[in-house]
């Protein structure tokens, strides 16, 4: 599998910096699990964190703070010491390997499979999916194969992720790990390709500013 | 990654580790974070003479420090990290907390998952300044933003590993730390501090191009900039 379109420095070293909202979040951590070419590019982010935290002028700890530091590890970290090997994910590994990964599969709680999904009419599925900071709304979407989506303008961010199947959006081919990250500048045409469903994460800014072709495919049925 | 949640969440209050991270700890009142967008700008003016530390640990050094409390639980070894790490840890907790006291508990949290976890650090696949700032980030993350945070599992089975193995060796890692340390020094002025912002203040994008009065663009093709030098200076060396 070769992921031919990318998370942006921009949405990268927001994720690295810790100031991306959970739902943008979530579509770029499910990127990075499936492209190792962008958790490189991460890892060279986070060591320019690391060298400015070597170079941040320091604030003086208390006079107290490595006794009391002290204490803590002698009292506390002998229970708490985790294990070296990490822990395993949750949903059960299968043969086949999942088509959702970590952390999205734990997010909508397994994987296709399992999925209850519902009808946005006009063959096109989708099951919304709950975070918690309020500024972004994400769902998982299915397109029905060859099913073209109405030219639209946008009204904030977009990000939308394939995990199955792919859509054409102009010249370029999304598939599998391929990351849109769109604006309101862009104007697009999505068409999911001929042959295979395609289901994709998408995410966009909360309802108030709305108006992203996914919504457009969700609006006959939220009646927003 | 689950490693990084499990030791947030040690050093918290969770006791079980799920894929999906937990919220922050709600045992620990943390006031609504001060986002001063234009604060360093400020900070990095008295950075000369602030130098509370008696002198800076070496890369190697701090490498061997880790390693000795990983392996043997060396408390003067931690003690040696605490005094170099510590106020770095500090003021970057400083940089959202509003009262010293917090970014205090929350520096201590961070040192606490340094013991916890120094075992799992691999040194020829990081270094440690890199390895400190994630787990501190990711504290900052849990304290000051009630949701989950969503990353990614490198044991899950649909995880997609790296084509090429990391490089092993202990030396490369160093060289490769010394030459990123070397481009960031000579970045310009205006692109070192859209990063610091970006890193510390944590301040979106667009309320840094507010802030500094320019257009996200121009923010955006900064950051484009800078990383497109450093990943430069990288390739350079191999
Ligand atoms: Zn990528």
């Amino acid at each position: 599998m070769t992921v031919r379109h990318h998370v942006s420095d921009e949405l990268l070293l927001a994720y690295a910096a810790g100031t991306l909202e959970e739902g943008w979040r979530l579509a770029v951590a499910t990127h990075l699990a499936l492209c190792p070419d962008c958790r490189k590019r991460l890892s060279l982010m986070e060591d320019a964190g690391g060298q400015l935290l070597e170079e941040i002028a320091p604030e003086p700890a208390l006079a107290t703070s490595f006794e009391r530091l002290r204490q803590r590890v002698l009292h506390e970290g002998a229970a708490a010491r985790p294990s070296p090997a990490g822990t395993r994910s949750a949903a059960p590994a299968r043969a086949a390997s999942p088509v959702l990964p970590e952390p999205l599969r734990s997010y909508v709680g397994g994987d296709v499979e399992t999925l209850k999904w519902k009808s946005l009419g006009r063959g096109a599925y989708h099951i919304p999916i709950k975070t918690d900071d309020g500024t972004t709304m994400v769902r998982l979407l299915r397109i029905p194969a060859g099913k073209p989506v109405p030219e639209h303008g946008h009204g904030g961010r977009e990000l939308t992720l394939v995990l199955s199947g792919s859509f054409h959006d102009g010249e370029e081919l999304f598939a599998r790990g391929d990351l849109e990250e769109a604006d309101a500048n862009v104007q697009h045409q999505p068409v999911a390709t001929p042959g295979e469903d395609c289901i994709c994460l998408a995410v966009t800014d909360a309802p108030l500013k709305f108006r992203s072709w996914l919504v457009r495919l969700v609006q006959p049925v939220l009646g927003i | 990654m689950v490693i990084r949640h499990t030791v947030a969440a040690v050093t918290t209050c969770m006791t079980i580790a799920v894929p999906i991270p937990a919220p922050a700890c709600p045992d620990i009142p943390i006031p609504k974070p001060r986002r001063d967008c234009a604060a360093g700008l400020r900070v990095n003016m008295k950075r000369a003479r602030m130098s509370e530390t008696a002198r800076e640990l070496t890369k190697d050094e701090a490498r061997a420090l880790l390693e000795a409390v990983g392996r043997d639980r060396d408390m003067a070894a931690f003690e040696a990290l605490f005094r170099h790490y510590g106020p770095r840890i500090k003021a970057y907790m400083a940089r959202l907390a509003r009262d010293g006291s917090i970014a205090e508990e929350l520096m201590q949290e961070t040192m606490i998952a340094v013991w916890n976890k120094a075992a799992q650090f691999e040194p020829g696949r990081g270094n440690v300044s890199t390895w400190i700032f994630t787990i501190a980030r990711n504290l900052r993350i849990d304290a000051y933003r009630k949701t989950r945070r969503p990353d990614f599992d490198p044991n899950d089975p649909a995880f997609v590993p790296d084509d090429t193995p990391p490089a092993d060796a202990v030396v490369e890692e160093r060289q490769e730390a010394e030459r990123l340390r070397s481009a960031m020094a000579v970045l310009p002025q205006e692109q070192l501090e859209l990063l610091r912002l970006s890193f510390f203040n944590d301040c979106s994008h667009s309320s840094i191009a507010e802030t500094l009065n320019l257009p996200l663009g121009t923010v955006k093709s900064r950051i484009r900039l800078a990383f497109a030098k450093l990943r430069a200076a990288l390739e350079d060396g191999q």
